[in-house]
């Protein structure tokens, strides 16, 4: 059973007016344009559930904007995003949609960069504020942006854990959860969620290490 | 550590200590940061509190849809002059629709429990800080309380509107808030409990009904009578008065009664005052269709 902390219970400082519809979304946001690299020129929202049907009654839109903009929940800009996105030349598209089976509060964003690649992430805002990523780029994936994450991909080789785990043992970090994806094309996401957070440098290693096609670190949110 | 009242009530009198100060310690055993941090990251719960508690009394706060808005600074306003209830009760509710005001407008506050019942605890606090003269570090130590009240309600039972209605949200915000005042004005454990007791126990069974679905209407309504609640369960736990019933059988019954409400009862907008003819109407002229 969870144990709450007594910020669980008077928290999240945030934007009003809900926490799943709009600090929630914020997240989902930041966690998404996190994984999708900094520079991007357009962003489409595919909205599902009752994000589709609410969401500009609860400034989801806006929540959602604001964090692929990089802006934390409680940040008071988010109100003003739509524009600041515009001031940027970012094109934003909602689009509402039917996503399957899903949970209520879905979202799937496409990120269209400035070098020409195409990112997708889906997750969902599950409730007080707290999320989940669902898929990248098709893949499914399952993490909550509570810890320090590192999302790798790499070409599929053994021992490829074993290097990756030696960078992070030798800052003393430990691993908290992990979850290693392959895909017929041989490609590997692995999903390491852990107790700290690593240093630039550690990253730096890490994407190094050999074989290795991407790594994106997320600091909890 | 402490999972149900009786829990906190036996540290309390193992240790010699008030509720504020286990909930201190078992978040620093917790998370193993210093009581110093903890407490550091309270007062900084309490000082977004107090902006959203204070923004709408001095200027019109209007919500996004254009639901709600402007309505605590026509109380403060009014309390100014003769009322009925007195100026502390018309305080109190000032700040709370401040709070709800701020939401609904998109501005920044403090979920406590939830963001729709965001408005009582702070009303509650800030009001009976003013009236009992305590400083900034005894309105910390309050929110320990609150707090407190609020892991196990969670833990017990729910504080989502969506599962439990609006006495999950309201309900259990007015009894953190009625507990952490009851141990502000130097009540004992024992009373702070029997408060949260009584503030569950005069809005059980109330429904979330949210008019186009919006964290609006009637919420800001509601914020203010969870604060007046709040405060009057203080009053009659500090006065003596007793819950009959234990407060960890109170928080089940609040659970069981929730889980009862028919789903249209439970933040879905299809029943209760959302589904009223003008509740269908508003919800029409925000949204279409």
């Amino acid at each position: 059973m969870k144990l709450y902390g007594v910020f669980d219970i008077l928290g999240p400082i945030m934007i009003g007016p809900s926490s799943s519809h709009t600090a929630g979304a914020a997240r989902l946001g930041k966690v998404a344009g996190k994984i999708a690299g900094e520079d991007f020129k357009k962003v489409e929202f595919y909205l599902h559930g009752s994000f589709a049907k609410t969401y500009k009654g609860h400034g989801t839109d806006r929540a959602l904007v604001a964090g692929v903009l990089g802006m934390e929940p409680y940040d008071e800009r988010l109100r003003n995003s739509l524009e600041i996105a515009k001031e940027k030349g970012i094109e934003i598209i909602f689009i509402p949609t039917d996503l399957g089976d899903q949970h209520p509060n879905t979202v799937k964003f496409v990120f269209y960069r400035d070098d020409e690649k195409t990112i997708e992430v889906m997750g969902s805002s599950i409730g007080g504020g707290n999320i989940l990523i669902t898929e990248i780029d098709g893949e499914k994936v399952e993490f909550t942006g509570e810890y320090p994450t590192i999302i790798t991909k790499y070409k599929d080789r053994k021992g490829m854990i074993a290097d990756i785990s030696k960078f992070i043992l030798e800052v003393d970090v430990n691993i908290a959860n992990m979850k290693v994806t392959r895909n017929p094309q041989k490609i590997t996401t692995a999903i390491i969620e852990l107790d700290a957070k690593l240093d630039d440098e550690v990253i730096e290693k890490i994407k190094n290490i050999k074989d290795m096609i991407n790594v994106v670190a997320i600091n909890p949110i | 550590m402490y999972t149900k009242g009786k829990d906190l009530l036996n540290l309390t009198k193992e240790s010699n200590k008030k509720i504020w100060e286990i909930v201190l310690d078992f978040e620093c055993e917790r998370t193993g940061k210093t009581k110093e941090e903890v407490f550091e990251g309270m007062r900084n719960v309490l000082k977004v509190m107090m902006d959203s508690a204070n923004k709408g009394l001095n200027e019109e706060v209007n919500s996004i849809s254009g639901l709600i808005g402007g309505n605590a600074k026509k109380v403060e306003d009014y309390r100014r002059g003769k009322t009925i209830s007195g100026d502390i009760i018309n305080k109190a509710m000032a700040r709370a629709l401040s709070v709800s005001e701020v939401n609904a407008s998109m501005g920044r506050i403090v979920a406590a429990p939830t963001a729709g019942s965001a408005g009582i605890l702070p009303a509650v606090m800030i009001t009976a800080a003013e009236v009992l003269e305590k400083n900034e570090d005894e309105m910390v130590k309050a929110l320990f309380t609150a707090s407190g009240i609020g892991q196990i309600i969670a833990k017990n039972a729910t504080v989502s509107g969506a599962e439990g209605g609006c006495q999950a949200e309201c309900g259990s915000a007015a009894a953190m808030a009625a507990a952490a005042v009851v141990e502000m004005a130097g009540g004992t454990p024992e009373q702070a409990l029997h408060a949260a007791s009584i503030a569950i126990q005069n809005i059980l069974g109330l429904v979330c009904d949210p008019v186009a679905g919006l964290v609006e209407a009637p919420c800001y309504l509601r914020n203010s009578s969870g604060a007046v609640n709040a405060l009057t369960s203080a009053d009659l736990a500090l006065a003596g008065v007793k819950s009959i019933i234990p407060f960890d059988e109170v928080v089940d019954a609040m659970y069981k009664v929730g889980k009862s409400l028919p789903f249209e009862l439970r933040e879905t907008a299809l029943g209760g005052i959302a589904s009223t003819p003008t509740g269908q109407k508003l919800m029409k002229d925000i949204f279409g269709e």
